[in-house]
C-alpha cells in the first residue's frame, strides 16, 4: 500500500524530530490527508485553542495516493486551526512538494509548540533536522526557495514556506510551495510564522509502493481517459483554466462586484480567459505563456503568465518579467471585479505578489474591496491610508496596497487583519463579506443559491471547495438544477461536501471530479490499501469527516448563529442579470439541510448521528 | 524499422507521468528520482523538457564500457547495460554526452533507457503528443511538414 506508515513530529519548543507509526486504525476510518490530519488534530488540540499560540498544532498531510500514478496525485493539506476564522482549516495545494515528501518516506508532519528563533525543517529521505533560519527570515518565498536550494546545494529539493506576510502573521497570509502553489485559506501561513517556522525543505527518493499494483494501473488508466474525454478536464480547463469561468458567472448574474454591491461586472471580459490569451495592445504579447500541469496530473490547468515589462506596476523590476504563475478565477475576481478594477497586468501584479509575500488572494482582495467600499463611505479616509486613493476601479491603489499588505507596511497592517476584523474596526459591520471571519468567493449567492448554503456552513469558513455546487448549477455536472431556486439544494450541498470531503482525503485534486465520480475512484483506493473500498465507504467516511469537523467547530464556540450570510446577501436583492430581484434564501434552505444531516434545530449533530457515523 | 522515443518539449506540461510510469517498470515503485526520463522544468521562461538517452548508433557509453556490460538489444535498437556484467566502474557516464545514463547508488550498477524492451511505458502514460515512439527515419517529418507548410516557396507555388 501507499502508506508509508511514517509520522514526523517535530516539536519547535524542543527543537526535536521524531518517527512515529501511523495510526492505521485511524487511516481506516478517516482515509487520509484532510480526514485523517482532522483526526489526529482534534485528538490532540483544545477546541479553544488561540490559532497563534505554541499551543495550537499545525499537521502537514498526505493522502494515501498523493505520490502515486493515479491522476493529480500532487496533493497535500495543512490542517490547524485557522487563524482568520478559529474554525477547523484543512488548506488544500497541489504542485509537486506533497508527492516529494510521500517518496521521502512520510505521510505526514506534526508540529507542535513554537520555536525561540526562527527555523526551517529540512528532510532527505528518512533524515529530519531543524536548523537555524536567521538568514531566510524576511525573505519572500521566491528568494526562500532559491537560498534553500544554494544552501542544500541540489536544484532537486521541494520547498513549501511563508513570505512576509506569515512572518507579520497576516491573518490570511498562506503557505506557498513550489513558488506559485499555495495552501491559501484560512491564514495556516500566520499559524505557521506563529511558530518561527519559515520553511520546510524536502528531498525524496525512497519511492512510493501501492497494494496491487496492475490493479492499481487498470483503474488510473481508466480514470486518465475519463478526465482526457471530458469536456471541462479534457478541453476548458487545460485551455482556459479556471478563468474560463468569468464570463459564465457574470452572464450568470453572479459574479460578486463592487465588494457586492453587484453582481456583474463590466469589466468581466477584459479580465477572464480569453483576455489572458489575446495579444497586448502595449507589446503584442498575450498573457498567458502556456497551461503547466502539477504532480501527476493530466487535466494541466495550471496558468503561466508573462507580463508586459512596461506595466507601471513592474517597470524596471526585472523579477517580475520572467513568467510565473498567472490568475485563476478566484484570484482574478477577488483582486478585480470585487475592487471593479479591469487591469489584467496589474491583477497578474498583486497575484504575483500574492505568490512571492504568501497570501490568500480571495481573503486580500475581498478585504481591499471592503476598504473601497468604507472609503467611499467616508468611514475610512487618505489620512487612514496614507494617502492612498482607495477608490473602486483604482488600479494603482490596489497594486500598492496589496504590496503593503504582504510587507506588513502602512494601512497594508489594517487589510492583512481581514474584512471582518477591519469593519468592525471602522464601524461597519455589515459591509464584510465573509462567513466565520473568512471571505467568500466568486460566486455570488443570490444567483447561484446553493453557494449561499455553501457558504453558510462550509466548515472552514465561507468557501466554494466544501461543496461545489456551481457544478451542478450553472455547468449541469453530474446533472442541471435551477441557480436561481434554492429548493433541494440542500440535499445537492451535502452530497457535495461529502464526496469532496472524501477526494480531499484521498491526496487527489477536487477538479478530478467534474468528470470522475466516487465509482471511478473507489477501485483506485481498493486496489491500493488494505480491507475493502467503494463509492460506499468512501461516501460515508466523507459524511464522518464533515461531522468531526462540524463538532470541532461546535466545540470551539460556534453555534447555528454562525452559519449565516453577510445581510447584503439576505436583505439588498441582485439588480441586473438574470438573478435581478433575487436575495439568497438561506432561511428556507438551512431547517432542511440540518436536518438531511440528522442535526438538531440548533445545528448540533444528534447522539443517534455521531453513532451511526462511529464518531 | 528502428522505431526512436521522440520528445516535443513544446506539449509537455510537467506533470512527471512519465517519471512515474519509468521507475515503477524499472524499481517497482513510483519514484522519480530514480527515472531513467527526467523531466527539467525551466521555471522562468515556463518551459518542461523531457530528456532521455536518445540510443545513439555508435553509442559513446557502449564504446567505453571496460567489460561490454552495454551491448545492442537487436529487435529494438536500444542500448542495454546488463546488471550481470556491469561493474558500476561509471566511465560510461564520463562517455556520454548527454547525461543520460547515471550510477544508481543502490543497486551499484548504472541506469539508463532500455526503451522497455520495445513497448515504452512513458509514452503510453504520457497525456500529451510531448512523447511518442516512432520510426527513427521519419522523426523530423512532422516539424518538415510544421515549417514546409509556412514556407512562401509553397504558398507562390500554390497561386502560381
Amino acid at each position: 500500500m501507499s502508506w508509508t506508515k511514517n509520522v514526523l513530529r517535530v516539536n519547535l519548543t524542543s527543537g526535536t524530530c521524531e518517527s512515529e507509526p501511523l495510526n492505521m486504525e485511524w487511516a481506516n476510518k478517516y482515509l487520509g490527508q484532510r480526514g485523517l490530519a482532522t483526526k489526529y488534530y482534534t485528538e490532540e488540540c483544545d477546541p479553544k485553542v488561540d490559532p497563534l499560540s505554541p499551543e495550537n498544532k499545525m499537521i502537514v498531510a498526505t493522502g494515501p495516493l498523493t505520490g502515486t500514478a493515479a491522476p493529480t496525485s500532487g496533493r497535500w493539506s495543512v490542517i490547524t486551526k485557522g487563524a482568520l476564522t478559529g474554525a477547523i482549516a484543512c488548506s488544500n495545494s497541489g504542485g509537486f512538494f506533497g508527492a516529494e515528501l510521500k517518496n521521502a518516506g512520510w505521510d505526514m508532519i506534526i508540529f507542535e509548540g513554537k520555536s525561540a528563533g526562527p527555523v526551517y525543517l529540512d528532510i532527505h529521505n528518512e533524515k529530519a533536522e531543524l536548523k537555524d533560519a536567521s538568514a531566510l527570515w524576511g525573505k519572500s518565498v521566491w528568494d526562500t526557495e532559491d537560498a534553500l536550494r544554494d544552501i542544500r546545494g541540489d536544484k532537486d529539493i521541494r520547498c513549501a514556506s511563508i513570505g512576509q506576510a506569515g512572518e507579520a502573521q497576516a491573518l490570511f497570509a498562506a503557505i506557498v510551495n513550489d513558488k506559485d502553489r499555495a495552501a491559501g485559506r484560512s491564514g495556516v501561513g500566520a499559524v505557521m510564522g506563529s511558530k518561527n517556522l519559515k520553511a520546510i525543505a524536502v528531498r525524496g527518493t525512497v519511492g512510493v509502493q501501492v497494494g496491487d499494483p496492475m490493479k492499481f494501473m487498470q483503474a488510473t488508466g481508466a480514470c486518465n481517459q475519463i478526465l482526457a474525454d471530458n469536456a471541462v478536464t479534457g478541453e476548458g480547463l487545460p485551455a482556459y483554466g479556471t478563468q474560463v469561468l468569468m464570463n459564465v458567472i457574470n452572464e450568470t448574474g453572479a459574479l460578486p462586484t463592487h465588494n457586492a454591491s453587484d453582481v456583474q461586472f463590466d469589466g468581466a471580459s477584459d479580465i477572464g480567459g480569453e483576455a489572458m490569451t489575446t495579444p497586448r495592445e502595449t507589446d503584442g504579447k498575450a498573457n498567458l505563456v502556456s497551461n503547466a500541469a502539477c504532480f501527476g496530473c493530466p487535466i494541466s490547468c495550471q496558468r503561466v503568465s508573462q507580463m508586459d515589462p512596461n506595466h507601471f506596476s513592474v517597470k524596471g523590476q526585472p523579477k517580475y518579467h520572467d513568467t510565473s504563475g498567472g490568475l485563476e478565477y478566484e484570484a482574478a475576481w477577488a483582486l478585480g471585479a470585487a475592487t471593479g478594477v479591469n487591469d489584467l497586468e496589474a491583477l497578474t501584479y498583486c497575484n504575483f505578489i500574492c505568490n512571492e509575500y504568501g497570501m490568500d488572494p480571495i481573503s486580500l482582495g475581498s478585504t481591499v474591496a471592503a476598504a473601497m467600499e468604507l472609503f467611499k463611505l467616508g468611514a475610512i479616509t487618505e489620512a487612514d491610508t496614507g494617502g492612498i486613493a482607495l477608490e473602486f476601479g483604482n488600479a494603482e491603489a490596489l497594486c500598492k496596497i496589496c504590496d503593503q499588505t504582504g510587507l506588513g507596511e502602512g494601512f497594508g497592517k489594517e487589510i492583512g487583519q481581514g474584512s471582518r476584523r477591519m469593519c468592525e474596526k471602522y464601524g461597519h459591520p455589515d459591509l464584510s463579506m465573509t462567513v466565520k471571519s473568512q471571505e467568500f468567493p466568486a460566486y455570488d449567492p443570490r444567483g447561484i443559491q446553493g453557494m449561499g448554503l455553501t457558504y453558510a456552513t462550509s466548515n472552514r469558513g465561507a468557501c466554494h471547495l466544501r461543496s461545489y455546487t456551481v457544478a451542478s448549477e450553472v455547468l449541469g455536472i453530474p446533472e442541471k438544477t435551477d441557480p436561481l431556486s434554492s429548493e433541494g439544494k440542500a440535499g445537492l450541498v451535502k452530497a457535495f461536501q461529502d464526496a469532496t470531503a472524501a477526494v480531499d482525503s484521498m491526496g487527489l485534486c477536487v477538479f478530478t471530479t467534474f468528470a470522475l465520480t466516487l465509482d471511478d475512484f473507489g477501485p483506485m483506493v481498493d486496489a491500493d490499501l488494505e480491507g475493502e473500498w467503494s463509492a460506499e465507504s468512501l461516501l460515508e467516511i466523507g459524511e464522518r469527516i464533515w461531522n468531526l469537523e462540524r463538532k470541532f467547530n461546535n466545540e470551539a464556540g460556534f453555534t447555528a448563529a454562525d452559519d449565516t450570510l453577510p445581510k447584503r446577501l439576505l436583505t439588498e436583492a441582485a439588480k441586473t442579470g438574470p438573478a435581478a430581484g433575487k436575495v439568497n434564501e438561506l432561511g428556507k434552505m438551512l431547517p432542511e439541510y440540518y436536518e438531511l444531516r440528522g442535526w438538531t434545530p440548533d445545528g448540533v449533530p444528534s447522539n443517534e448521528t455521531l453513532n451511526r457515523l462511529n464518531l | 524499422m528502428v522505431k526512436v522515443l521522440h520528445i516535443d518539449a513544446g506539449q509537455c506540461t510537467g506533470c512527471h507521468q512519465c517519471e512515474m510510469a519509468c521507475s515503477y517498470h524499472h524499481e517497482g515503485a513510483f519514484n522519480p528520482s530514480k527515472s531513467r526520463i527526467k523531466v527539467f522544468k525551466f521555471k522562468e521562461t515556463g518551459r518542461n523538457v523531457p530528456y532521455v538517452c536518445t540510443q545513439c548508433a555508435d553509442a559513446w557509453c557502449l564504446q567505453a564500457c571496460p567489460v561490454d556490460a552495454i551491448s545492442v538489444n537487436a529487435a529494438t535498437g536500444a542500448k542495454e547495460v546488463s546488471a550481470d556484467l556491469c561493474v558500476g566502474c561509471k566511465v560510461c557516464t564520463i562517455a556520454c554526452p548527454f547525461g543520460t545514463i547515471n550510477y544508481n547508488s543502490i543497486s551499484t550498477k548504472v541506469d539508463k533507457c532500455d526503451l522497455c524492451g520495445g513497448d515504452p511505458d512513458c509514452v503510453k502514460v504520457c497525456p500529451t503528443p510531448a512523447l511518442t515512439f516512432i520510426e527513427a527515419e521519419s522523426a523530423g517529418m512532422d516539424k518538415m511538414r510544421h515549417w514546409a507548410q509556412k514556407t512562401d516557396a509553397g504558398n507562390q507555388a500554390l497561386s502560381d
